[in-house]
């Protein structure tokens, strides 16, 4: 269901640009019901602006029309706006944090419910799924790994990323607490490493908004990692409700390095980790 | 009534002694914030840079955080592996790739500040070994803003400096000492 979050509470600017920028978002939302009309705006300026220069048109305006016309502008754009740049096992601490404080509460269940929320081309959700391998928690976990886009969420399904990376991510691999030998995940072909389709057997990868669609299960976590940095305030709102909705009764949420819950929702947590943004729902 | 609305500030090789001196010499009244690309290791302990540079200022100088509002005697720094934008009176973070390599980027936040602020921001390049900030300070310039290069006879590494003087005129050229009086002259 499309929530659509309003932007009438913001002053009405004479900014021939933000003009643009807001009719462009009107049009996106209404011929292809994306709605980014609540994304931080800086960044998705100069999103829109990348795309602009790549579609050799010189206003946002230029860019509205092509888009309106063209659903291959469309994808181009959807692309560009969704895609998160990540990397395996970003933050080492972070997931050394995953494995000593939340990896002892998800054995305490039978079964448990994972979800990475905005997982974008899947980096994170491979990471998670070695850290609880090598903690002997994969079978007893399915993972959902879901993002706005059918296209990064190929990617991840298909576990294939530049061989080129995989210098950079043993090293974080290593640093966040890894006990084996990274190589041993991936195959290699060409330039690719292929990691094992055994990592995401259980794993369902599926088509969310979290601009827009509801909470769909019940989680003991939810990792949602940089994904909000790129949403203003009132649809960061929006998302947390939706988190909270998804946690379980002590289940935990994680968060990026520099993101925090809304204060709104502060008393429904206690904080797990502070610097890793580790944070446990209240009953 | 200060004539500007915030001051960036971009920074590389050799930053942490610049910003140690400009920050150190602004008192706790400077009424502009502040925001700081240095260029910084993205593996880096987040707390070392701010820790270091509160050991010589009054103002109080944090990392930024989603959203972290500008406020006056604030002195925001964009964290190890995140490039800061600023948008109506906050800092957003981006993990957007790299640009020319660097990620804090001086262009990303100095252009966002010209967006934001038009005329109505300061932009300030120091020492560096590289080109980043050159096209930012052009962008802020032609906004309108307000923009400084440290005088690349004072600067621990000169390429970036020369960089931005090779490209654009700034209103100053300052030494790096006589910086913080005349952030203090325009922001009073």
């Amino acid at each position: 269901m499309a929530v659509p979050i309003s932007t009438s509470a913001l002053p009405q600017s004479t900014d021939p640009e933000q003009i643009e920028v807001e009719l462009l978002l009107e049009a996106i939302y209404r011929r292809y019901h994306y709605d980014f009309r609540g994304y931080a705006r800086a960044s998705l300026r100069r999103r829109l602006w990348r795309r602009a220069q790549q579609e050799r048109v010189r206003t946002l305006s230029g860019l509205q029309e092509r888009v309106l016309h063209d659903p291959m502008v469309m994808e181009r754009l959807l692309r560009d706006l969704s895609i998160n740049v990540t990397e395996m096992f970003r933050d080492p601490a972070f997931f050394r944090a995953v494995r000593e404080r939340v990896v002892p509460i998800l054995r305490t269940y039978p079964y448990a419910r994972v979800w990475n929320a905005g997982c974008s081309t899947g980096e994170e959700t491979f990471s998670l799924a070695i850290a609880l391998a090598e903690e002997g928690l994969l079978d007893r976990v399915r993972m959902y790994a879901t993002d706005m886009n059918e296209d990064v969420l190929g990617v991840a399904r298909s576990g294939s990323f530049p061989m080129e990376r995989m210098r950079r991510y043993t090293e974080n691999y290593q640093r966040a607490g890894g006990t084996g030998d990274f190589s041993r995940y991936y195959t290699v072909q060409g330039d690719r490493a292929i990691f094992s389709r055994s990592l995401v057997e259980g794993a369902v990868f599926a088509q969310h908004n979290l601009a827009q669609d509801s909470s769909f299960n019940e989680f003991q976590l939810v990792m949602c990692r940089n994904v909000l940095i790129y949403f203003g305030r009132p649809l960061q709102e929006r998302v947390h409700d939706l988190f909270l909705e998804s946690l379980a009764r002590f289940g935990v949420l994680a968060l990026g390095h520099k993101e925090s819950v809304v204060a709104s929702h502060e008393d429904r947590y206690e904080v797990l980790d502070a610097a890793e943004k580790l944070y446990r729902r209240k009953r | 009534m200060s004539g500007y609305d915030v001051v960036v500030i971009g920074a590389s090789w050799g930053g942490l002694h610049a910003l140690e001196r400009i920050l150190g010499a602004l008192g706790d009244d400077f009424p502009t914030p502040i925001v700081v690309a240095q260029h910084r290791d993205p593996d880096a302990d987040d707390e070392l840079l701010t820790g270091l540079l509160n050991r010589h200022t009054a103002l109080c100088v944090a990392d930024a955080e989603d959203k972290s509002p500008l406020e006056p005697g604030n002195v925001l720094i964009a964290p190890p592996g995140y490039h800061v934008l600023l948008d109506d009176g906050a800092a957003e973070l981006s993990v957007d790739e790299p640009v020319q390599f660097a990620r804090p980027s001086i262009d990303v936040l100095f252009e966002s500040a010209a967006d934001a602020y038009g005329g109505r921001a300061v932009g300030v390049l120091l020492t560096g070994a590289n080109e980043d900030g050159a096209h930012g300070l052009c962008v802020i310039a032609e906004r309108g803003g307000y923009t400084i290069v440290q005088d690349p006879a004072t600067c621990v590494r000169q390429e970036m400096p020369k960089a931005a003087l090779a490209v654009m005129e700034p209103d100053a050229v300052v030494r790096l000492d006589d910086i913080p009086a005349h952030l203090g002259r325009l922001c009073r």
